[in-house]
């Protein structure tokens, strides 16, 4: 029994490590030289509580459960969660009224421990908090995660349980082959017994090109801008919604910085990479931050990015079942939280289909890169005294050593993104000015790369151009 | 964990630090320089023009000999290379380093910061447009290009005219790298007149003002930018152009590095470590100079910075009573930047200043009394001001300001 699940982010690689449970081999297939790089690296990284999505759709099947899922998750797979909590601002009467129904929806999405504050309430939770707001509705279990991490660290596992990775590889289209299915890919033609679509942008097309009709996909934009203002916000700060959204939000990150957004742009169906910033958004970006948060101090900027979710015109998750396929469309907001609870039932689907049965040497546990910066003097000690290059601290702004840098090669970094998104090296306030040369140095001696092989990110983002002389 | 004490530690072995190890050795005191990078010299070891020494050892050196023949006059003092102070605890005076040796807990006597500066990368300035390869600050393609030996890109387009682009413009084009043009945001240049000339005009490269990039084009590597003319700050209806290149080099400003001791010393609104005319921050133990005090020019300055800053450290660490802060410097009309924030009443001393706007002849006062006329003004070159604090009332608020001479 073969399987195929298409699409490395963050709902394709919980699904892949799910299989690997069963006696099933499981191949992944993803069109970017890395994983968790499409719609899972670029948005606000928040677990929602699940307060915001109307009842009866799957989104509201799905975000709570998920939720909740996380804390197991990340046990397991050792990726950090910031149970930050999250305000939803009312600055007026009438948003107070729309923050009351947000509350009676959470209710009966059986969101726990939700509730209203007063605006002293909702400036002790949040002292930075603008003065103008009238009441707040507070979830104590939303969170923030790096989402790329989950999706990293999930098919890290799904590896050493014994899946298979295609990076680098797209599939352009899905056809049936008696009973098996046949992947049309980049590098040539693969045959499964059950396919998942988990292709994020591209789940309608590629589910199209299996002749599944399914609801379409556009983009929908999201401009962010990240702040070097440590401690600026304690929680998930969202504006009160409005029928464009969940409008743009204060955060904090797991990496201890600030951001800004997302902008909620609707793009047509064909621009799928869109991903630039536009001064126009940007300084909306400004705009509405400082409403929510006075003190956000721009010349703190880190840098601004751009993402693009997965939207459609039912405003809902779509997951659509025909013989042994399973096409997931359109995890948008809030998709990430979902994630962990659409992999469960997708696989148990499968499973029970198939009468898959468990391995008995499954490995659920995923170790975490140590990370010297997080750690006590006792620690440090013993774990430079183990291996020395924990000890040369190479990126600076965010402590990151050679140990660290070597670690994440080891787990598939080949790219200078691969290295930042793995340890927050080149993460922080230089963007690498002075530690881009040194991990180059490493990847070259780690991978046996000549400067000139090493990319930023994208096969063409080489990032020097030959030797002086 | 390991344990250190010694009187006088430096964090930082470039310029300044070289200058207070000097410095406190000439006080007879244990010295201890730790530095990130596995040798001294700091940012001296990629700047391989000439122009460096022209004060400390008249006559003009490159950044790398300046290093060497500085490091000579050095002697009988620890280091630890590549090593990283993590945490700074000014009350016990006391701080935290790793190396690949391990943890050390390091006691001084007296602390000099001697941390340098970053670069403000491209990035912070919030450019729309994609976020390609191909875009590096000035400092990090001198890196490439100077120590290994790597060329950034084929066609480069400059983005400020700080001195590290200028210099970068001259050094790409002799390596064969086409140089599009230098573009200043501002109505004036960001870097010193000498290379304006030296690096641009001599080789023909246009230096554009009041035009800057306004979106930046290309998916993987960066295919082109968009420049726009700029008025107040703002970019101009009508006026952008597009340019082919492959690399974008930005000189966009330096920021003093100061994050480890934010908590521990008052920084000034410009995010250096505020000083005395000893070099001395608010905690009497600990000292600053060279660019994280403020951005100089010249690293001549630095090192004599540096030198006091390491000499009023060893004082203090032998319990010499020092003098008290008295007078205190403000920030008045056309000023922009001054080194030294606070005096005592004890000798003269040498501050810098720069200005806020280029004026053709500005008058330099302190309060109501005239301490210099300088022709040329210009925000980009530093003033060098001798103050003598037996000269000024040094009650209230001392207030430099620069006002243009109307002639």
């Amino acid at each position: 029994m073969k399987i195929a699940v298409i699409g490395a982010g963050i709902v394709g690689s919980l699904i892949a490590r799910k299989f690997t449970r069963y006696k099933v081999d499981v191949e992944i297939f993803e069109k970017l030289p890395d994983v968790g790089w499409g719609v899972t690296k670029a948005n606000s990284g928040i677990l929602h509580a699940g307060y915001d999505d109307e009842p009866n759709t799957l989104r509201a099947k799905y975000c709570s459960r998920g939720n909740e899922m996380y804390t197991a998750l990340s046990e397991e797979l050792n990726f950090e969660i910031k149970r930050t909590g999250s305000l939803v601002v009312a600055f007026n009467d009438e948003e107070t009224k729309i923050v009351e129904e947000l509350l009676k929806r959470g209710k009966t999405n059986g969101v726990k421990e939700l509730r209203i504050l007063s605006k002293f309430e909702a400036l002790e939770i949040e002292p930075n908090l603008s003065r103008e707001v009238v009441s707040a509705l507070y979830s104590p279990n939303a969170g923030v995660i790096a989402p790329w991490e989950v999706a990293q660290a999930a098919v890290e596992n799904a590896l050493n349980n014994g899946a298979k990775l295609h990076l680098s590889t797209e599939v352009k289209s899905i056809s049936k082959e008696g009973e098996k299915y046949k992947l049309n890919t980049s590098k040539g033609f693969f045959s499964f017994d059950a396919v998942v679509n988990a292709a994020g942008l591209w789940a309608d097309e590629l589910a199209e090109s299996a002749g599944v009709k399914v609801t379409p996909i556009h983009p929908r934009r999201g401009q962010y801008i990240l702040l070097d203002q440590p401690n600026a916000v304690r929680t998930v700060i969202f504006p009160t919604p409005s029928r464009a959204g969940k409008g743009i939000l204060v955060l904090p990150t797991v990496h201890n910085t600030t951001l800004l957004g997302p902008t909620s742009e609707d793009l047509p169906p064909n621009e799928k990479e869109a991903t630039d910033t536009t001064a126009e958004y940007l300084a909306k970006i400004v705009e509405k931050a400082k409403k929510l948060v006075p003190l956000v101090n721009l010349s703190k900027t880190i840098r601004t990015f751009a993402g693009l979710r997965p939207e459609n015109d039912i405003k809902d998750f779509v997951i659509k079942r025909e013989n042994n396929m399973i096409h997931i469309v359109a995890t948008r907001s809030p998709g990430l939280t979902a994630a962990p609870a659409i992999a469960e039932d997708i696989v148990e689907e499968i499973v029970e289909k198939f009468d898959l049965q468990k391995r008995d040497n499954f490995n659920p546990v995923r170790k975490a890169i140590p990370k010297i910066a997080d750690m006590g003097d006792e620690e440090k000690e013993k774990l430079i005294s183990q291996n020395p290059s924990y000890g040369r601290v190479i990126c600076r702004c965010n402590k990151v050593t050679e140990g660290e840098i070597v670690e994440a090669i080891k787990n598939g970094a080949r790219t200078l993104d691969g290295i930042k998104f793995r340890t927050a090296a080149m993460f922080g306030r230089c963007q690498g000015s002075f530690c881009t040369v040194k991990i180059m140095n490493i990847m070259k001696r780690e991978l046996g790369k000549d400067f000139e092989d090493i990319t930023k990110n994208l096969p063409n983002s080489n990032v020097v151009d030959g030797v002086v002389r | 964990m390991k344990k250190l004490e010694y009187d006088v530690v430096i964090l930082g072995g470039g310029a300044a630090g070289m200058g207070a190890v000097r410095g406190a050795l000439s006080q007879k005191v244990s010295v201890l320089l730790i530095e990130r990078e596995a040798s001294t010299g700091g940012v001296l070891n990629q700047c391989i023009h000439n122009g460096f020494g022209v004060q400390v050892f008249k006559r003009e050196l490159t950044g790398p000999e300046y290093h060497e023949m500085y490091l000579e006059k050095l002697e009988g003092f620890d280091a630890m290379y590549e090593t990283t102070v993590l945490d700074i605890d000014s009350e016990n005076g006391i701080l935290k380093a790793i190396s690949t040796d391990g943890v050390y807990e390091i006691k001084y006597g007296a602390l000099v910061l001697a941390t340098g500066a970053r670069e403000r990368p491209f990035e912070a300035l919030r450019i729309p447009g994609s976020r390609p390869s191909g875009i590096f600050t000035a400092g990090l393609a001198q890196h490439f290009v100077n120590l290994e030996n790597h060329l950034p890109g084929r066609k480069a387009v400059i983005i400020g005219s700080g001195d590290i682009g200028l210099i970068m413009a001259r050094r790409l084009t002799l390596e064969g790298v086409e140089i599009e043009g230098v573009y200043e945001i501002m109505p004036y240049q960001g870097g010193l007149t000498r290379n304006v000339v030296q690096c641009l005009k001599d080789f023909n490269i246009p230096l554009y003002l009041s035009t800057s990039v306004v979106r930046v084009h290309g998916r993987e590597r960066l295919k082109g930018i968009t420049v726009a003319k700029f008025a107040n700050g703002k970019p101009v209806d009508g006026t952008e152009r597009f340019i082919n290149c492959d690399t974008l080099i930005a000189s966009v400003g330096l920021i003093s590095e100061n994050d480890l001791v934010e908590k521990n010393i008052e920084i000034s609104s410009d995010g250096g470590a505020v000083v005395d005319d000893l070099m001395r921050t608010n905690v009497d133990n600990i000292f600053a100079a060279g660019n994280n005090i403020c951005i100089h020019d010249l690293v001549d300055f630095v090192t004599v910075e540096g030198e006091m800053a390491g000499r009023n450290a060893a004082r203090v660490a032998k319990n010499e009573k020092m003098a008290k802060r008295i007078g205190i410097f403000k920030k008045g009309k056309g000023i922009r930047i001054i080194s030294v924030h606070y005096t005592t009443a004890s000798d003269p001393f040498k501050m810098y200043v720069r200005v806020d706007h280029p004026m053709n002849v500005c008058t330099l006062r302190m309060n109501d009394t005239n301490l210099k006329t300088v022709l040329n003004a210009k925000p980009s070159e530093m003033i060098e001001l001798t103050f003598d604090p037996s000269k000024h009332n040094l009650k209230g608020n001392l207030v430099l300001s620069a006002t243009e001479v109307k002639r």
